[in-house]
C-alpha cells in the first residue's frame, strides 16, 4: 500500500473483494412484480385482466350481439334471471325491456365503457402531458399561463364541464371522448409539472446540460421518463374516473346514443323498471361498473405503494 | 502570455424575487412587497491555467457552488463573461459552443443524484460521445470501454443500474461521464465530501492520476481545507459572494493574509490538535438576504475599522500571485478617501 | 476506576436487523465505559454501527430492529430491563441524545420556550413554569445563542441551522443529564459553526460533569474534543484508546489506514495513502476478522474469530497483527 501505484487502482478494487452488482432487472418487471406479489395488487390485477379480456372477446363470449336488433325477440323482454327463452336458452342474467341478454349486454356495455375510458385517459394524458412538461420546462410566463388554465379548470367540477361540452356538441362516441378529455387533461398536467419541477433541480439534469445534449433530449430523455411512476397511478386511476363519468353521462341521457349502450346506459335503462321489481336490468349492469372501477382502483393504489420510494425497503 | 485556459471575469449572479400576481394586487392596494435581490456572486474574477487545479472554497452562502456551475455552463451569469482560451464563450455559436462546452465538465456533489436512475451505466457513459460524435460510432464502445478502465471501473457492468453500485462506484462512473467527452477543465463542486474517508482517499487519487495522465485542469470547490490544500495548485478563498483572497496554495497557508482565511485556517480540526480549548471566531455567518454594507466580514473581524462598515475593500495584490481584499492592507486613510 | 463509578457501561451489545433474508448484526459484542465527565469519540465510516449503538442505547431501536444480547447500565441500572415507563422518564432527563439534524429533536410548529418548558416539567412537575422559563433561558445562554430572553419566543424555522443544532444541544443539557450521545451533529454545518459548538459541548460537559458520547466519521474533531475513542468497522469495536495513542500510536491497521488517508498526513500533490475496497454489506460480511479482505497484514489466521484483547492500560484492539505490541 506504500508503494502508490495508481494504475493498481481498478486491480485494487478488485482484490478488496468489491464484488460485481447482480444482473440487473428491469425497474418495470421489478413493479410488476410487487403489484403481482401484494394479495390486493393481484386481485385487482386479475378483476381487471377477467373484463378486459371479456370486453374483448365479448362477440365470442356473448351467443348474442345486443345491437343486431335482428337478433333480439322482443317477447323475451324483462325475464328474470335463469328464465328461459322461447327458443330454449337460458338466461342467467335475465333480459331488458327488449329482450336482450343481459350477460352479453353488459359483455358489450363492457366494451364501450373500457373503449371510451382508456381512449379518453390516453389522449388526455398524452396532452396534459405535454402541456405540464412544457410548463415546467419553460417555467416564467409559459408557466404561469398553463397553470392558471389548469387551476380554473380544476375548480370546476368536471360534471358541470362535461355537460355543457355535451349540451353544446351534441351526443356520440366522439364527443364523449372529447368531453373526457377536457375534464381530464388538467390532472395530468399537474401531476407531471409537480414531478418534472422536482427532477428538473436534480444533479443528472444539470449533468445532462453540461455535456451540451439538446434541450429535447433533456426533457424526454431524462426528465420525463423520471416522472412516469406518478403519472402511472394518476392514469390508472383516471381511467376509472373516466368510466365512472361516462357512465354518469350515459345515465343522464346525455352521454353515449341508444344504439351504443355502454353500462351508464344499461343501468339508465333498467332503473324505471327497478320500482317494479325488475331490479336485474340496473343491478347486474351496475355491479359490473363497480367491480370494473374497484378492480382498477386496487391496481392503482399497489402501484402508488410500490412506486412510492418512502414505502420502499 | 498566452491566454489561461479559463477565464471568469467580473461574474455576477443575482437571483430576484419578483412579486407575484397576487403580491402586485396587494401593491396596488397599498401593500409594500418590493423585490428582492440576492447577490448570490458579486463581481468574482479568476482564471484557470492550463494543467493548473485551482482550490475554491468557503463557508455555506458564500457563492462558490455558484461560480462552479456558471463556470460549467448549467447557470449563466448575470454579469460577466466566462472566456476560453480567450474565446468568450456566450458568443460562439452552433458547433463551436457545443465544442467549447464540452471541454468544461462538471462532477457533483451526490454521486446517486447526478446519475439518470433509469439509464444503465454504460448509456450513462455513452449518450455525450455518440450524440456528439466524440468518437466514430464503430469505436464508440472501444472508446466508452477504455474510458470505464481508466477511471477504475469493470466495462463488464456496463448493463447495470446506479443503485446497483457503492457509493465510490457511482461517482467513479460521474468522472467517466466528464471523461467520455474529453474535457480540458473539470470542475469538481463537494464531489467527495458525500463519500467515507477511506472511499474519498481513492476518488482524491483518482483525480490526481487523471491530472497527471490526461493534463486536466480543475477547478476543486470544497468545504474541507484539508483536501483542497492537498490537491490545488492555487486557492482562492470566498465569503458572502466575493473573493476575499487567493494564493498560491503554500503561500496561502503559510502567510494567509485576510482575516477571514486567517480564523478559516486556524479553526479546521486536525489531527495533530489535542485537547484544544477551541477559540472560534464569534458571530453568524450573514444571510447572502442581506449581507454587512462595505466589507462583508466586518461583523465578525477582530480589526474591524470604521472604514471596513462603509467601504467595499479591493483584491488588492500584497504580494507576486497573492491578492486579499482587506482594507488592513492600505493605509486606512487613503481607503476612507476613496470612498 | 470501578466500575459502580461508571456512567455508562455497556457489555456485550448486539443489535440486528430482521430482514426478509434472516437476521443481519449491525451491531455485534460491543464493549463500553463512559465515566462521569469524560468525552468519548465513537468513530466509524458507514456501515459501521456506530450510529446504531448509539441509538441502541438510548432504546431506539424498533422493529425490524432488535437488541439481541448484552447490557446496558447507566449508572448501575440496566436499561434494557428498564419498562417503557421508565425508559421514558430516563430518556431526556438523565440521558439524552442529539441528532444530525436538529429537526429531529425541534418540533417546527411550536415555540421555542414552548417546548423547553415542557422538556423539563415532563420530568418534574414541581417546577413552576417561570422557574422552567428561567432555566430555558440560561440553557440557550450556556450554548452561545445571543438575547435568549427573545429568541424563546421564536419558532424553529427562524434560526439558522447552526443555531437549530444550538438550541437542540440546549434541550438535551435542560436537565443536565448524565450523560449525552451526540450523533454527528456539526457533520452538516460550517467550520467557523462548528468549531463555535465543539468549543461550547467541550466547557459544557467539563463544567456540569456530564459524560458525552460524540459519534462521528472524523478523526480530526475527535482529536480536539475527545479524551479517549473506540474505532467502529462493520459492526464490531476494532480499537479502543486514549485519543493520543490511538492517533500517534494506532494498533488496528483499519485506523492506521483511516489516520494515512487524511490529506493532512500526506504530502500535498502525492497520493494519498488509501484503504482499497469498501466496507461490506451487512448480510455479506466476510468470515473471521471483518478488516481482512482489505487489510495489507492479513494472513490466514484472520480467517478465525478475533476477539478483543488488551495492550496495556485502557488499550484493546481485535487484531492478531497489530501495528504495535502489548
Amino acid at each position: 500500500m506504500t508503494d502508490n501505484n495508481v494504475h493498481a487502482d481498478a486491480a485494487i478494487l478488485e482484490a478488496a473483494g468489491e464484488e460485481l452488482p447482480a444482473k440487473p432487472t428491469r425497474p418495470m418487471l421489478l413493479v410488476i412484480g410487487r403489484v403481482l406479489r401484494d394479495p390486493v395488487g393481484l386481485l385487482g390485477v386479475l378483476i381487471v385482466t377477467v373484463m378486459v379480456l371479456a370486453a374483448i372477446f365479448a362477440p365470442w363470449i356473448g351467443w348474442q350481439n345486443p345491437y343486431d336488433l335482428s337478433q333480439l325477440d322482443f317477447m323475451d323482454g324483462r325475464l328474470a334471471p335463469g328464465s328461459q327463452s322461447m327458443s330454449g336458452v337460458t338466461y342467467w342474467l335475465g333480459t331488458d325491456d327488449q329482450g336482450r341478454d343481459l350477460f352479453s349486454a353488459i359483455l358489450y356495455g363492457l366494451r364501450t365503457s373500457l373503449m371510451v375510458g382508456v381512449l379518453s385517459a390516453a389522449i388526455a394524458l398524452v396532452i396534459g402531458t405535454a402541456a405540464g412538461l412544457t410548463a415546467a420546462y419553460a417555467g416564467g410566463r409559459v408557466d404561469t399561463l398553463i397553470m392558471r388554465v389548469v387551476d380554473i379548470q380544476l375548480s370546476f367540477p368536471p360534471i358541470l364541464i362535461a355537460l355543457i361540452l355535451l349540451a353544446v356538441l351534441g351526443q356520440g362516441v366522439d364527443k364523449i371522448i372529447v368531453a373526457l378529455v377536457v375534464t381530464q387533461w388538467a390532472y395530468y398536467a399537474r401531476t407531471i409539472r409537480g414531478s418534472a419541477l422536482v427532477e428538473r433541480r436534480r444533479a443528472y439534469v444539470d449533468a445532462a446540460r453540461c455535456l451540451a445534449l439538446p434541450p429535447r433530449k433533456v426533457v424526454f430523455s431524462h426528465i420525463l421518463p423520471n416522472c412516469l411512476p406518478p403519472l402511472i397511478v394518476v392514469a390508472t386511476m383516471r381511467v376509472a374516473y373516466a368510466i365512472s363519468l361516462e357512465a354518469t353521462l350515459s345515465f343522464l341521457g346525455i352521454g353515449l346514443p341508444v344504439t351504443k349502450p355502454s353500462l351508464g346506459l344499461l343501468i339508465a335503462n333498467g332503473f324505471n323498471y327497478m320500482m317494479s321489481g325488475d331490479y336485474w336490468i340496473s343491478l347486474f349492469p351496475g355491479l359490473a361498473l363497480l367491480l370494473l372501477i374497484v378492480g382498477i382502483n386496487l391496481v392503482g393504489d399497489t402501484l402508488r405503494d410500490v412506486l412510492n420510494p418512502r414505502m420502499q425497503r | 502570455m498566452s491566454a489561461a485556459l479559463i477565464t471568469a471575469e467580473g461574474i455576477s449572479r443575482r437571483f430576484a424575487k419578483h412579486p407575484d400576481l397576487a403580491a402586485r394586487i396587494a401593491n396596488k392596494l397599498g401593500a409594500h412587497h418590493a423585490s428582492r435581490v440576492v447577490h448570490a456572486v458579486d463581481d468574482v474574477s479568476l482564471s484557470v491555467n492550463e494543467g493548473e487545479v485551482v482550490g475554491l472554497v468557503g463557508e455555506s452562502g458564500c457563492g462558490k457552488s455558484t461560480i462552479g456551475r456558471i463556470i460549467a455552463g448549467i447557470d449563466s451569469p448575470s454579469d460577466g463573461r466566462i472566456l476560453y482560451r480567450g474565446e468568450d464563450m456566450a458568443k460562439a455559436e452552433g458547433a463551436r459552443a457545443r465544442h467549447i462546452a464540452l471541454k468544461i465538465q462538471m462532477i457533483f456533489q451526490d454521486p446517486l443524484d447526478s446519475l439518470n436512475p433509469r439509464y444503465r451505466m454504460g448509456e450513462i457513459v455513452r449518450e455525450a460521445p455518440r450524440y456528439h460524435r466524440v468518437a466514430p460510432a464503430r469505436e464508440l464502445e472501444a472508446h466508452v470501454d477504455s474510458v470505464l478502465e481508466r477511471v477504475g471501473l469493470d466495462p463488464r457492468t456496463k448493463d447495470r443500474f446506479p443503485h446497483q453500485f457503492s457509493g465510490g462506484q457511482r461517482q467513479r462512473i460521474g468522472i467517466a461521464r466528464a471523461l467520455a467527452v474529453n474535457p480540458e477543465l473539470i470542475v469538481c463542486d463537494e464531489s467527495v465530501a458525500s463519500l467515507d474517508v477511506s472511499i474519498q482517499a481513492q476518488i482524491i487519487n483518482l483525480f490526481m492520476r487523471l491530472r497527471r495522465e490526461l493534463g486536466l485542469s480543475y477547478i476543486f470547490i470544497s468545504h474541507d481545507i484539508g483536501v483542497v490544500r492537498h490537491i490545488s495548485d492555487r486557492v482562492v478563498v470566498m465569503y458572502l459572494g466575493r473573493v476575499v483572497e487567493e494564493a498560491p496554495v503554500e503561500e496561502l497557508f503559510a502567510h494567509a493574509n485576510h482575516p477571514y482565511t486567517q480564523a478559516l485556517l486556524r479553526e479546521v480540526p486536525r489531527l495533530d490538535n489535542r485537547h484544544i480549548s477551541f477559540t472560534p471566531l464569534s458571530g453568524e455567518i450573514a444571510s447572502p438576504l442581506a449581507p454587512p454594507p462595505g466589507c462583508h466580514f466586518h461583523p465578525r473581524c477582530p480589526f474591524a475599522m470604521d472604514v471596513c462598515k462603509r467601504v467595499r475593500p479591493a483584491l488588492l495584490e500584497i504580494a507576486p500571485g497573492h491578492k486579499s481584499a482587506c482594507h488592513l492592507n492600505t493605509e486606512p486613510a487613503a481607503a476612507a478617501a476613496e470612498a | 476506576m470501578p466500575e459502580e463509578m461508571k456512567t455508562l457501561v455497556v457489555t456485550g451489545l448486539r443489535t440486528q436487523f430482521n430482514t426478509a433474508k434472516g437476521p443481519v448484526a449491525a451491531v455485534r459484542d460491543v464493549n463500553l465505559k463512559v465515566a462521569r465527565g469524560e468525552i468519548v469519540g465513537l468513530v466509524g465510516e458507514s456501515g459501521s454501527g456506530k450510529s446504531v449503538t448509539g441509538l441502541s442505547i438510548m432504546g431506539l431501536i424498533d422493529a425490524p430492529g432488535e437488541i439481541t444480547a448484552g447490557a446496558i447500565l447507566l449508572n448501575g441500572e440496566d436499561l434494557r430491563k428498564a419498562s417503557p415507563k421508565r425508559l421514558r422518564e430516563l430518556r431526556g432527563d438523565r440521558i439524552a441524545m442529539i441528532f444530525q439534524d436538529p429537526m429531529m429533536t425541534l418540533n417546527p410548529v411550536l415555540r421555542i420556550d414552548t417546548q423547553m418548558i415542557e422538556a423539563i416539567r415532563v420530568h418534574d412537575h414541581k417546577v413552576g413554569r417561570q422557574e422552567a422559563r428561567e432555566r430555558c433561558r440560561d440553557a440557550l445562554g450556556l450554548v452561545g445563542i445571543p438575547s435568549p430572553e427573545e429568541r424563546l419566543e421564536a419558532y424553529p424555522h427562524e434560526f439558522s441551522g447552526g443555531m437549530r443544532q444550538r438550541v437542540a444541544i440546549a434541550i438535551a443539557m435542560l436537565n443536565r443529564p448524565d450523560i449525552i450521545i451526540a450523533d454527528e451533529p456539526t457533520t452538516a454545518l460550517d467550520v467557523t459553526i462548528q468549531s463555535q459548538i465543539l468549543a461550547q459541548m467541550q466547557k459544557l460537559c467539563r463544567d456540569t460533569g456530564t459524560a458525552l458520547i460524540w459519534i462521528t466519521h472524523d478523526l480530526t474533531v475527535v482529536a480536539g474534543l475527545t479524551d479517549r475513542v473506540y474505532v467502529m468497522y462493520a459492526g464490531d469495536v476494532v480499537e479502543e484508546a486514549p485519543v493520543e495513542d490511538l492517533l500517534d500510536r494506532p494498533i488496528h491497521p483499519y485506523t492506521d489506514g483511516l489516520i494515512r488517508s487524511i490529506p493532512s498526513h500526506n504530502a500535498p500533490g502525492q497520493p494519498l495513502n488509501q484503504i482499497p475496497g469498501i466496507t461490506p454489506a451487512l448480510d455479506r460480511m466476510p468470515a473471521g476478522c471483518r478488516f481482512h479482505p482489505r487489510c495489507p497484514r492479513r494472513t490466514d489466521a484472520c480467517l478465525e474469530e478475533i476477539a478483543l484483547r488488551s495492550f496495556g492500560p485502557a488499550r484493546e484492539a481485535r487484531c492478531i497483527h497489530p501495528l504495535v505490541e502489548g
